[in-house]
C-alpha cells in the first residue's frame, strides 16, 4: 500500500482542497479497481468490520515496544489518536514489503473470525511489515472513522475528475447500502443503471444558516417559509413492495422506526419523500420535546412501551421521487403541489404528515412567526426559494436555515480535558457549573467555540491552575467565566444538575465576569419552566 | 548524607557551596548559563558565565551585560565548587554544567542532543553521580529519523518548489533551529533569503568562525519575484506576517520535533513539517543518562511526571524539578 500511503502524505501535506482533489483523481487514474472501490468505501464511512478491539492492540503493540501499558496510555492523549501512537511506538519494520490495500483489508476481514493468538500473531507481522505511515493508515482501518481529512465530498469529487462522470450522479451512486466486500469497482461505478437499487436514497439537499435577516434574499413572494424541526432529518423511500428509511447520516433507519412502514399503507410505491422525523403528541398536534425522540435514538428494537409513549411521525416537506420518476430538477412550488395532492387523503393518525408552509406577508411578518418558534417546538425557519431544484449537498442560495438566537447562561469552568486529534495537547474540553448556594453545581459540558488562540490561552492557564486530577481530568482553580448557548432545555435525572442542554457550546469568554457574578441553579430552573415544555 | 551540591528555588538551579545559579529566571547575583535561548539566559544578572562560544550570541540578545568566558573542559573554582563546561550538542557554544563539591559531581544538561548534526560542538557524556536532564521529548512516540534524511526531504521540497515557480518559506527559530538548516539545505537550488531576526544570528555566528551558506537578508524594498526560487528562512512569527506577503503564493514549511506528530503538525497549518529537533529524542535521553553513570537523576522541561515514572520503573532513581519555563509543550517553537 505504498501508493495509498503516498496519497496520505500528499493529502496530509497540504491544506489547499484543489491540492488533495488533484491528489485523489491521480490516484483513481492509477489504482486497482479493488484498491479504487477500497478508497471509496473508506472515504464515505465504510470500513471493514472490527477484527481485534482496541484493548488488543494497545496491549500488543506495547508489548512489542517494550514498554508498560501505563506509558502508552499516557502517550495516547498528547498523541491525539491511538493508530498514530501504536505506529509511532514500534519498532522499525524489519521485513518491509509492498502489499495493496485491499490485501490488507481482506487479511483483516479474514481475520476476524479467528482465534485470538491467530490474531495477534498476524497483527504484529503486519506491523512489521509496514513503516510509519502504512502502520498508522492500517491501524486506522481497524481503529474507528477514517478520517484523514478527505471529505466525502472531495472524494466523489476527484472521482468525478478520474472517470469523467458527473458528480451528482456519482454521489447519488455512492448513497445506500453497499457493501465492498460484495460489489466491484465495476459495477459500483461504471455499469450503467445497476438495475436502479431500490433502496438507494438521494443526497440530501442540506440549508446554509442565514446569519443575518433574510432582507437580502429579495423579493419575499419568491420564497417558502417552514419551520426548522429539531427532529432527525430523514428520506422515506417507498419502491417495489418495501420501504427504506434512512438519515442524513446514511444510516439506515427502517427497524429503528417500525411505525414508519404504515406509510406504505397510504402512499403508492415509487414514491420517495424527504423531511424530519419527529416523536409526534397526537394528542396536541405538535412535536414532543427533543428528549423524547432522543430515547429512541440509538435503540435498534424498540419495546412496546416505548413506542406508545413517543412515537415518531415523518413531517414531509418535499417530495423526490412520484409514480418512478426523479422530480429533484422540478421547482420547490412544483414539488410541493405533488406532495400536498399525495397527502391530501391521508388520515390525521397516520406516520406521515405534511410540514406545511407558513404563510407570511413581508419579511418582518416571518421575523415575527420565527419569534414563536419555540411554542411551536420549532428551532427557527426554514426559507426556501420556490423555483429551488433539490440540489445535492450543501449550496448556497436557495434553501436556508434562519434559527432562533440561542439561550444563554454565564457559567464557571470547573473541570478541563485534553482533545483529540488537531487538538491534542490542548485543553479544549471542559465541564461548567452554576451556583446553588455557594455550591458550584456541574450542568454542562462544552468543546467548541473559542478561537485557536483562546484555546491556547486557557491551555496555558489550566497547566499552571489545576488543582486535582482525576486520569485525563483536571479540576481547576474555578475563576473563568463562559457564556454557553444552547438551543434547548429539558428535564434528566442522568445529571446532577437535573437538567441537559441541547447543543451546547462556549459563545463567549467573560473575561469581564469574575466567578461570584455566574447564573444559578435558579437560573437555569426559570429557563427550564419557560422553555423546557415538558 | 552530605548536603545536595545543587537545591530547586524559586529563581532556578541553585549550588549553596558556590553561591551562584545556573539558568535562573529571575535577577541573581551570579549566573552559569548553559546557552542563549530565552527561557536560559535571562536579563537582569548581575554577572554571567558561559562558554566563549555562548557569548557573542547572549551579549547580542541581552545587550551589555556583565560576563565571563570559559573554554570547555576548563575548571573554574567558586566559592567551594568546582565548575566545568562540556559541549551539549543542541546549538553553537551550548553547555552541559559540571559542578563539583566535595567529591560529589552534579551535571546540569541544559538543552541537549546526542547526535552530531556536523554544525555545532557535538555532545560529550560526562561520567557524574546526579544529572539533572531535559526530557523535552521524553515520550516513546519521539523517535528522530537520522538528519541526513530530513535534510532529503527539506532539499527534495525546496527544490519542487523552485522548479514551480514557487518561493519556500522555512519557519525556524531565529537562534540555533535557523543556522542548523542554512547548514543542512543545498544552496545549489536557489538563493537563501533570511528574516532580519535570523540574519542578525548569522552575523554573529559567521564572525565566530561557524560556516554557513551566503544569504541575503530580506530588506523592507525586497521583492519576491525577484528570488523565484528562493528558500526564506525565518521565525514562526514571521511566517503568517505582512512581512511574509511579498512572497506571494510561496510554500510553507516548519521543522520541529513536534512535527513528529499529526495533530501539532495540522494545528500548525504549515503546508509540510519537518521532524527535526535540536534535543535527544526517546532513545538520545536514555542513551544520554546511562552514559553519565549517575545514582540520581533529576528531569525537567517536558513531561517531567511520566518520564520519572518511567525511569523509576527501569530502577533510576528519579526526580523531578519544576521550572518556570516548558510545562508540557511551551516552548514548541523552539524545539
Amino acid at each position: 500500500m505504498k501508493d495509498f500511503a503516498q496519497l496520505f502524505n500528499t493529502v496530509d501535506q497540504t491544506t489547499k482542497t484543489s491540492a488533495k482533489t488533484a491528489a485523489l483523481a491521480a490516484f483513481f487514474r492509477t489504482a486497482s479497481d479493488s484498491d479504487k472501490l477500497w478508497t471509496i468505501a473508506l472515504f464515505s464511512g465504510r470500513r471493514p468490520k472490527r477484527a481485534v478491539t482496541t484493548t488488543q492492540l494497545r496491549e500488543w503493540a506495547a508489548e512489542r515496544a517494550g514498554i508498560p501499558q501505563w506509558l502508552l496510555e499516557e502517550a495516547y492523549p498528547i498523541v491525539g489518536d491511538l493508530a498514530e501512537t501504536l505506529a509511532l511506538i514500534l519498532p522499525a519494520a524489519q521485513k518491509p514489503e509492498d502489499r495493496p490495500l485491499t490485501d490488507w483489508i481482506t487479511d483483516l476481514i479474514t481475520l476476524r473470525n479467528a482465534e485470538i493468538s491467530d490474531k495477534k500473531a498476524a497483527i504484529l507481522d503486519a506491523w512489521d511489515r509496514l513503516d510509519t505511515t502504512e502502520r498508522f493508515l492500517f491501524n486506522k482501518l481497524i481503529t474507528g472513522g477514517f478520517r484523514i481529512g478527505v471529505s466525502r465530498k472531495l472524494m466523489t469529487r476527484a472521482l468525478a475528475q478520474a472517470t469523467g462522470q458527473d458528480e451528482a450522479v456519482l454521489a447519488h451512486k455512492l448513497m445506500g447500502g453497499w457493501d465492498p466486500a460484495k460489489t466491484t469497482f465495476h459495477a459500483l461505478i461504471e455499469a450503467h443503471d445497476a438495475a436502479a437499487d431500490e433502496s438507494r436514497p438521494y443526497p440530501f439537499y442540506l440549508a446554509y444558516q442565514l446569519d443575518d435577516g433574510p432582507e437580502s434574499l429579495g423579493p419575499s413572494d419568491l420564497w417558502q417559509a417552514e419551520w426548522k424541526w429539531d427532529g432527525i432529518r430523514g428520506q422515506v423511500l417507498l419502491r417495489g413492495g418495501g420501504h427504506h428509511v434512512w438519515s442524513r447520516g446514511e444510516e439506515l433507519m427502517t427497524d429503528r422506526f417500525p411505525e414508519l412502514s404504515r406509510i406504505a399503507d397510504f402512499l403508492p410505491a415509487g414514491t420517495v419523500l424527504d423531511g424530519e422525523i419527529l416523536a409526534w403528541d397526537h394528542a396536541q398536534g405538535q412535536p414532543m420535546p427533543f428528549n423524547a425522540l432522543q430515547a429512541r435514538i440509538g435503540r435498534k428494537t424498540v419495546p412496546k412501551k416505548l413506542l406508545a409513549e413517543a412515537p415518531v411521525v415523518l413531517l414531509a416537506y418535499d417530495l423526490l421521487e412520484a409514480g418512478g420518476q426523479d422530480l429533484r430538477d422540478r421547482p420547490l412550488a412544483e414539488r410541493r403541489q405533488a406532495l400536498d395532492a399525495l397527502l391530501a387523503d391521508v388520515p390525521p393518525d397516520a406516520p406521515v404528515r405534511s410540514s406545511p408552509p407558513i404563510a407570511f406577508g413581508d419579511w418582518s411578518a416571518l421575523a415575527q412567526v420565527r419569534a414563536g418558534a419555540r411554542a411551536a417546538r420549532a428551532e427557527g425557519v426554514m426559507i426556501k426559494r420556490l423555483s429551488s431544484p433539490y440540489l445535492s449537498g450543501r449550496k448556497k442560495g436557495d434553501w436556508w436555515k434562519w434559527k432562533l438566537d440561542p439561550l444563554t447562561v454565564d457559567a464557571v469552568m470547573i473541570y478541563a480535558q485534553q482533545g483529540h486529534g488537531r487538538r491534542a495537547n490542548l485543553f479544549t474540553d471542559f465541564t461548567f457549573a452554576v451556583w446553588s448556594g455557594n455550591e458550584l453545581v456541574p450542568f454542562t459540558k462544552a468543546y467548541s467555540g473559542l478561537t485557536d488562540a483562546e484555546f491556547n490561552e486557557i491551555t496555558r492557564w489550566v497547566r499552571k491552575n489545576t488543582q486535582q486530577r482525576f486520569g485525563p481530568v483536571r479540576q481547576v482553580t474555578p475563576e473563568h467565566v463562559f457564556e454557553i448557548a444552547f438551543e434547548g432545555i429539558h428535564e434528566s435525572p442522568r445529571h446532577k444538575s437535573g437538567l441537559a442542554l441541547r447543543f451546547p457550546r462556549m459563545a463567549r469568554w467573560r473575561h469581564d465576569k469574575a466567578a461570584q457574578d455566574a447564573n444559578t441553579i435558579e437560573d437555569l430552573r426559570a429557563l427550564l419552566t419557560a422553555y423546557g415544555g415538558a | 548524607m552530605a548536603d545536595p551540591v545543587l537545591t530547586f528555588t524559586d529563581r532556578g538551579i541553585y549550588c549553596p557551596a558556590g553561591d551562584f545559579y545556573i539558568d535562573p529566571w529571575r535577577p541573581v547575583d551570579r549566573a552559569l548559563i548553559t546557552h542563549g535561548h530565552a527561557d536560559h539566559a535571562r536579563p537582569g544578572h548581575r554577572a554571567y558565565l558561559a562558554t566563549h562560544a555562548a557569548l557573542p550570541v547572549m551579549r547580542h540578545r541581552l545587550g551589555t551585560i556583565e560576563a565571563q568566558g570559559i573554554d570547555w573542559g576548563d575548571t573554574v573554582q567558586i566559592g567551594g565548587a568546582t565548575v566545568s563546561f562540556h559541549p551539549a550538542g543542541h546549538l553553537p557554544g551550548s553547555a552541559q554544567i559540571r559542578v563539583a563539591v566535595g567529591g560529589q559531581d552534579w551535571v546540569v544538561s541544559g538543552d541537549y542532543k546526542t547526535t552530531d548534526d556536523g554544525f555545532c560542538e557535538p555532545f560529550e557524556p560526562v561520567r557524574c553521580h546526579s544529572f539533572i536532564t531535559e526530557c523535552t521529548f521524553g515520550l516513546p512516540v519521539f523517535n528522530w529519523a537520522p538528519q541526513a534524511a530530513v535534510a532529503a526531504q527539506i532539499n527534495a521540497w525546496w527544490s519542487a518548489n523552485a522548479e514551480a515557480g514557487r518561493i519556500s518559506i522555512l519557519g525556524a527559530y531565529s537562534l540555533g533551529k535557523a543556522q542548523r538548516l542554512l547548514s543542512l539545505v543545498d544552496p545549489t537550488i536557489g538563493p537563501i533569503l533570511t528574516h532580519t531576526a535570523v540574519e542578525n544570528t548569522n552575523r554573529v555566528l559567521r564572525n565566530q568562525g561557524y560556516d554557513l551558506p551566503d544569504t541575503v537578508q530580506v530588506e523592507p524594498e525586497t521583492k519576491g519575484k525577484d528570488f523565484p526560487r528562493a528558500l526564506v528562512v525565518a521565525p514562526p512569527s514571521a511566517m503568517g506576517s505582512s512581512w511574509a506577503r511579498r512572497f506571494g503564493r510561496a510554500s510553507t514549511g516548519f521543522a520541529s520535533g513536534w512535527m513528529a506528530l499529526r495533530g501539532v503538525r495540522r494545528r500548525r497549518a504549515a503546508d509540510r513539517g519537518f521532524v527535526l529537533s535540536d534535543h535527544a529524542d526517546w532513545a538520545g535521553l536514555h542513551a544520554a543518562i546511562a552514559e553519565t553513570g549517575a545514582e540520581k537523576v533529576f528531569v525537567t522541561h517536558g513531561y517531567t511526571e511520566i518520564f520519572a515514572r518511567w525511569l523509576t520503573s527501569q530502577g533510576i532513581d528519579a526526580g523531578i524539578v519544576t521550572t518556570e519555563f516548558g510545562g508540557d509543550q511551551d516552548a514548541v517553537d523552539a524545539a
